[in-house]
């Protein structure tokens, strides 16, 4: 292997293509992911509105779909995906999967950092007369903002390890140049250089995750 | 409205918990009235049922049977929303504080005025009076976890009174806090039912708070309601057991153990504290009487003192001091079923 310019800029679209992937995904991800996580904890049977009809179905469906592989998962969608996107190839095909398998992901990391906030400061609110969307809002989303933005980074960066998945269907990203020219063409500098890069960028994502996260807590100081 | 409703009625109240052991009755037909502008205090040992209580009066918690008047108007006939709007009309304040960690002083203070949608500019004046009303007007940018119990506690009870409520009610709100701050707290809230008027709820396992502030108590045991007063009556003749045990305290264990013969215990109120009861006693019966226990209280600024004395052996001694206690109008009952 040599490093040519051709190399460094197929590296960088690489890189470029996996940030481009976890980013959509990520994002989309947790507009979904948001949504049923408070679901999961304000439906649940303890919780400020208790609806078993929605909690208990929306529970196995998220378990049902965590359970499948995404390697799976991805072969599964691609009739849908080639319907939304019109091609199963490239960066902008592996968004529908990787949002729809991280989405239930996303959901129980955000009902987790839910459960750490303090029953007693939601008892508070509801003595005062909140209604669960102001409970929600005002109470749930802000204190639980420190432990949200720890679950983001554990989040994203579990969406990247998938996104590097995609390679095996032609998905593009750093995912793909690893198994192309590391796997099968057997160029094991190629496949450490983009295991490289990715180290890196979970870092950075991680260390991102967890500096926001003390920034924004109030509780220690 | 000339005869003063009371503004918290409970009748026939009940709650249920489902449990995996079969139903729990955490309360059992209550039946209280609180007045406009009193200290009500509520006693009772912890699991008697007084925390499941307090939530039924805001309906925290929805009682199973019976109903919670407040105002005269039924809670359980209100819409979830009426019950809501109820809310605001009633503050409350816990042991463990439960201010929001994520937010300062101020914003503490502005929360349930946000819930009711007050205008931004008028919230943040209210709250910086009442942050004013309970000291902390230099810590309003301070985070609760920059702040001490009792400041914690304060900002509490300024954001519980934020939206004028009516009654204010304590849960075990100086349980956490050490007998200085309690005190300090305890002042604060006279004083609050003082000057704005609201009137008080406040549950404790302390008789020490209930004496220090409040006009009448319910003692509830077991999840009834043993015995309801004011509190002078209360501590001079206590009717439950419950309520003798509570009034005795601590001493109540070192006069059973240390008791060999009949014991009297007997309570004095303001005026009678003032005359020597024991050696006019003494004098009159020409017996001795050994004094097991004795102590004076503040009870809502007058001196209440109690004290344990133990009869002579001799059943003729005995009548005569019962006798002397009984024509003298001394308040007495005869010690001998505290079995703690």
């Amino acid at each position: 292997m040599t490093f040519d310019s051709a190399t460094i800029s197929m590296l960088l679209t690489g890189t470029l293509e996996s940030l481009y992937m976890i980013a959509v995904s990520s994002l989309l991800a947790y507009v979904i992911g948001i949504p049923l996580g408070i679901i999961l904890i304000v439906a649940d049977k303890d919780g400020i509105h208790p609806m078993p009809w929605l909690h208990k179905p929306l529970g196995i469906i998220i378990n049902l779909i965590r359970s499948v592989p995404f390697i799976i998962f991805l072969l599964m969608m691609l009739p849908l995906t080639r319907m939304i996107v019109g091609t199963t190839l490239g960066s902008t095909a592996v968004i529908p999967p990787l949002t729809l398998a991280s989405a239930p992901y996303v959901a129980r990391v955000v009902e987790s950092s839910f459960k750490e906030v303090d029953g007693g400061i939601i008892e508070a609110a509801k003595s005062m007369g909140a209604s669960t969307f102001q409970i929600i809002w005002k109470v749930y989303l802000p204190e639980a903002k420190p432990s949200l933005l720890v679950g983001a980074a554990l989040a994203i960066t579990t969406i990247l390890g998938y996104s590097a998945m995609a390679g095996f269907v032609g998905g593009g990203g750093l995912g793909d140049i690893a198994i192309r020219y590391g796997y099968y063409k057997y160029e094991t500098n190629m496949m450490l250089i983009t295991v490289a890069i990715l180290v890196i960028i979970v870092q950075i994502i991680q260390e991102a995750g967890m500096g926001l996260s003390r920034k924004s807590d109030k509780r220690i100081k | 409205m000339e005869s003063s409703e009371p503004i918290i009625k409970l009748v026939g109240l009940g709650k249920e918990f489902q449990t995996a052991n079969g139903p729990i009755k955490a309360l059992d037909d209550i039946n209280l009235s609180i007045e406009e502008g009193e200290i009500f205090g509520i006693i009772g040992l912890s699991g008697a049922g007084k925390s499941t209580l307090v939530r039924c009066i805001n309906y925290l918690e929805i009682p199973t049977s019976g109903d919670v008047f407040f105002e005269n108007e039924s809670l359980a006939a209100m819409s979830p929303k009426e019950q809501r709007m109820a809310r605001q009309a009633m503050g409350m304040i816990f042991q463990q504080f439960n201010l929001l960690d994520q937010r300062n002083v101020l914003q503490n203070v502005c929360f349930p005025l946000e819930i009711a949608k007050w205008p931004r500019k008028k919230a943040v004046n209210r709250a910086k009076d009442l942050l004013k009303v309970v000291g902390l007007e230099d810590r309003a940018k301070a985070y609760p976890a920059q702040l001490s119990g009792g400041q914690k506690q304060r900002v509490a009870i300024a954001r519980a009174l934020a939206t004028n409520p009516k009654i204010l009610l304590c849960d075990e709100a100086t349980s956490a806090l050490d007998p200085n701050t309690t005190k300090s707290i305890l002042d604060l809230l006279k004083e609050i039912n003082k000057s704005m008027g609201v009137t008080v709820v406040v549950i404790t396992h302390e008789m020490s708070v209930i004496e220090a502030i409040c006009d009448r108590v319910a003692i509830i045991d077991q999840s009834h309601i043993a015995e309801v007063g004011s509190v002078a009556e209360i501590f001079s003749e206590p009717k439950s057991k419950i309520g003798r045990q509570l009034i005795l305290g601590d001493a109540a264990e070192q006069v059973s153990r240390f008791g060999g013969s009949r014991q009297v215990r007997i309570s004095f109120d303001g005026r009678s504290s003032f005359e020597p009861v024991l050696a006019n006693l003494i004098l009159a019966c020409k017996v001795p009487v050994n004094i097991m226990h004795a102590e004076t209280r503040d009870i809502h600024g007058t001196a209440m003192g109690q004290m344990v004395i133990q009869l002579p052996e001799d059943e003729t001694e005995q009548n005569r001091v019962l006798n002397y206690l009984k024509t003298a109008k001394i308040s007495h009952e005869e010690v001998k079923d505290y079995d703690i």
